[in-house]
């Protein structure tokens, strides 16, 4: 089982795949240039590392796209999750999912990475509309609409057998998508996570002996070495401490002018200090979207207001 | 609780009763007793292996073959040498045949049939085929492949009644192995937009590797020490044979022969070929266990 190597399937797979979805981007009309950067080689990407990740020197990164979900709906079985929403996730903005455990918002992210699929019985409905393109549309390949939208779960996992320095070159080498100095992806991913002044002279030390904060950045170093678009966060903080869980947030804040971000999150005051824009859902169908100060301050729906006041959930 | 006012009422609630302290011991002497009863056999076992097999253990114990005349006190008996090729062959193709096909079963299994109602059969199949003694599979590659092709014994056709042996054994393993990997690493792999076979084979088998490692070899154990499949497959014969269309001696075979037989010396010599299997099986699992550390770290 070795790292390296890479079976003639590698290369077939990508030349199957790219056109593909380069056909289905160029022949929406609606699709915005930014679409098919999809498709762009991953080389071009620009990605020379800042001596500490300047905020100055990100915004020259491609910018996020932005996510609507049209009439989304989400089944386990025959039990509906996600009940019909509609949401719009603005690029290079963090938006915020809230609401009471089991109210469908981990799965509704989950759609939209199509992660959801890969649960047995589990199955979408709906549009999920990357830019101009449907991801759920039958002729998008799957594994192109991942590299596009990262993710980051609830608990930190790197790979077990792996270093940190292969951890963060997995994206790369895991999609064949490798072009160029992988030492310098991985640099520059790490100092995007904030991660590189820590573990710079430990490359080769397993991933898993990390803090739980450090783990947690590891693996959104990971998820940023493929160059994603947009990154999902499933509650990415449950499993920290405070500092580790402020680290992750002012990271967030840098992260957003190169991506665009969507997290689920049970603490409030995080969504309080990171979104921009906030969502409340609630049994499976959205309540209430807006500024993040509105959601919390002058909240249209009664139970919005109820919620975020503590009054159940 | 309250540190002041009457001592003794508050201090007797936290005392342990002696009544409990004595269902203590007795259950912790219960139980290491079982444990030291359990150890006994097996310190007999290694302790006679020791005490009789390196008696009968010389360089030409290994260099030479059975000669097959055991009439008499002074008659060289020979050595074990074709007996131990002979294991190593037959054990070597029937893990070639069980081992990567048991793999392939296991990921299919939890990688891509999970819950599917023809996985559940394949299940149910290889539980039933886990507990069919092992002569049963003797017996079926006899019927098949010696009477039914009307030939005679020969090593292959022991190495697939082994293979058959080994199938379940590996399958079951491997499958328990693969379903300790934890979901989320999959799920880590396959949201960075890897490919469902790069994730099994880049990140799920490295880290179920070890574990498999201790499975496969418990399969290729289990198949080294069996009798019963090979004595009506590969047959029992004196001389080293490399051709495996060829009747073929193994160590179990060789024990079994010699264990019946009324000579000392023969006796001793089943001793000796029972310490050489448990050496190799032993040998085996050592260097297993460091190509796998090995691997894990590269």
């Amino acid at each position: 089982m070795t790292i390296e190597g890479s079976g003639p399937e590698v290369t077939d797979r990508e030349h199957e795949s790219s056109p593909e979805l380069g056909d289905q981007a160029g022949a929406d009309a609606g699709v915005s240039p930014s679409a098919s950067r999809i498709t762009r080689p991953a080389g071009s990407e620009p990605s020379a590392p800042s001596p500490n990740g300047a905020p100055g020197h990100e915004a020259e990164q491609t910018p996020g796209l932005s996510i609507s979900l049209e009439q989304l709906r989400a089944f386990y079985g025959s039990n509906e999750a996600v009940r019909g929403v509609d949401l719009e996730f603005r690029a290079n903005e963090v938006t915020a999912i809230i609401g009471p455990s089991g109210c469908g918002k981990s799965t509704l992210i989950r759609c939209i990475n199509r992660m959801h699929e890969e649960i047995p019985g589990a199955q979408a409905e709906g549009r999920v509309m990357l830019e101009g393109l449907d991801v759920y549309d039958p002729s998008v390949d799957v594994v192109a609409v991942r590299r596009a939208i990262g993710m980051v779960f609830q608990k930190p996992n790197p790979f077990p057998t792996m270093s940190i320095f292969d951890n963060v070159a997995a994206g790369p080498r895991l999609t064949s998508s490798r072009r160029g100095d992988l030492r310098q992806t991985v640099e520059s991913a790490l100092r995007s996570a904030g991660l590189w002044d820590e573990v710079a002279d430990r490359l080769d030390e397993p991933g898993a002996g990390l803090s739980g904060g450090q783990q947690q950045r590891l693996c959104i170093a990971r998820s940023l070495a493929v160059d994603p678009d947009v990154i999902l966060m499933d509650e990415p903080c449950s499993a920290l401490d405070p500092i580790a869980t402020l680290k992750i947030e002012e990271l967030i804040d840098q992260l957003k002018r190169r991506v665009t971000i969507v997290i689920v999150t049970h603490n409030m005051q995080q969504a309080a200090r990171v979104a921009d824009r906030t969502a409340f859902m609630l049994d499976g169908r959205l309540v209430e979207v807006g500024p993040t100060q509105g959601i919390f301050t002058t909240p249209k729906d009664p139970r919005t207001e109820e919620y975020v006041t503590g009054k159940f959930g | 609780m309250s540190a002041h006012g009457a001592s003794a009422q508050p201090l007797s609630r936290f005392a342990v009763s002696p009544e409990r302290r004595r269902r203590d011991a007795l259950a912790r002497t219960a139980i290491l007793g079982a444990t030291i009863l359990a150890l006994i056999p097996l310190v007999l076992i290694v302790y006679y292996l020791l005490h009789k097999g390196l008696g009968s253990w010389s360089t030409s114990f290994f260099t030479t073959d059975p000669t097959g005349d055991t009439f008499f006190k002074n008659s060289n008996i020979g050595g074990i040498k074709s007996a131990i090729l002979g294991t190593l062959e037959i054990v070597a193709i029937a893990s070639a045949m069980a081992i990567p096909v048991g793999i392939c079963v296991a990921i299919w299994l939890v990688e891509y049939g999970r819950g599917s109602r023809f996985a559940s059969i394949v299940r149910f199949a290889v539980d039933v085929l886990t507990g069919v003694p092992s002569i049963v599979f003797g017996l079926f590659i006899y019927i098949v492949l010696v009477v039914g092709t009307g030939s005679t014994y020969a090593g292959y056709k022991g190495s697939c009644a082994l293979a058959l042996l080994m199938l379940p054994v590996v399958i079951r393993s491997a499958e328990v192995i693969l379903l300790l990997v934890p979901s989320g690493l999959r799920e880590s792999a396959l949201a960075l937009g890897a490919p469902r076979w790069r994730v099994i084979f880049r990140v799920v088998l490295p880290t179920a590797l070890p574990g498999m490692v201790t499975g496969v070899l418990l399969a290729v154990a289990r198949a080294g020490g069996e009798t019963a499949p090979l004595l009506f497959t590969a047959g029992a014969t004196l001389k080293t044979n490399f051709d495996l269309g060829q009747f073929m001696n193994s160590l179990p075979v060789q024990i079994y022969s010699d264990v019946t037989s009324p000579t000392t010396s023969v006796e001793h010599r089943a001793w000796g070929a029972a310490l050489a299997l448990v050496s190799i099986i032993l040998l085996l699992n050592v260097v297993a266990r460091l190509a796998s550390r090995r691997s894990r770290l590269g």
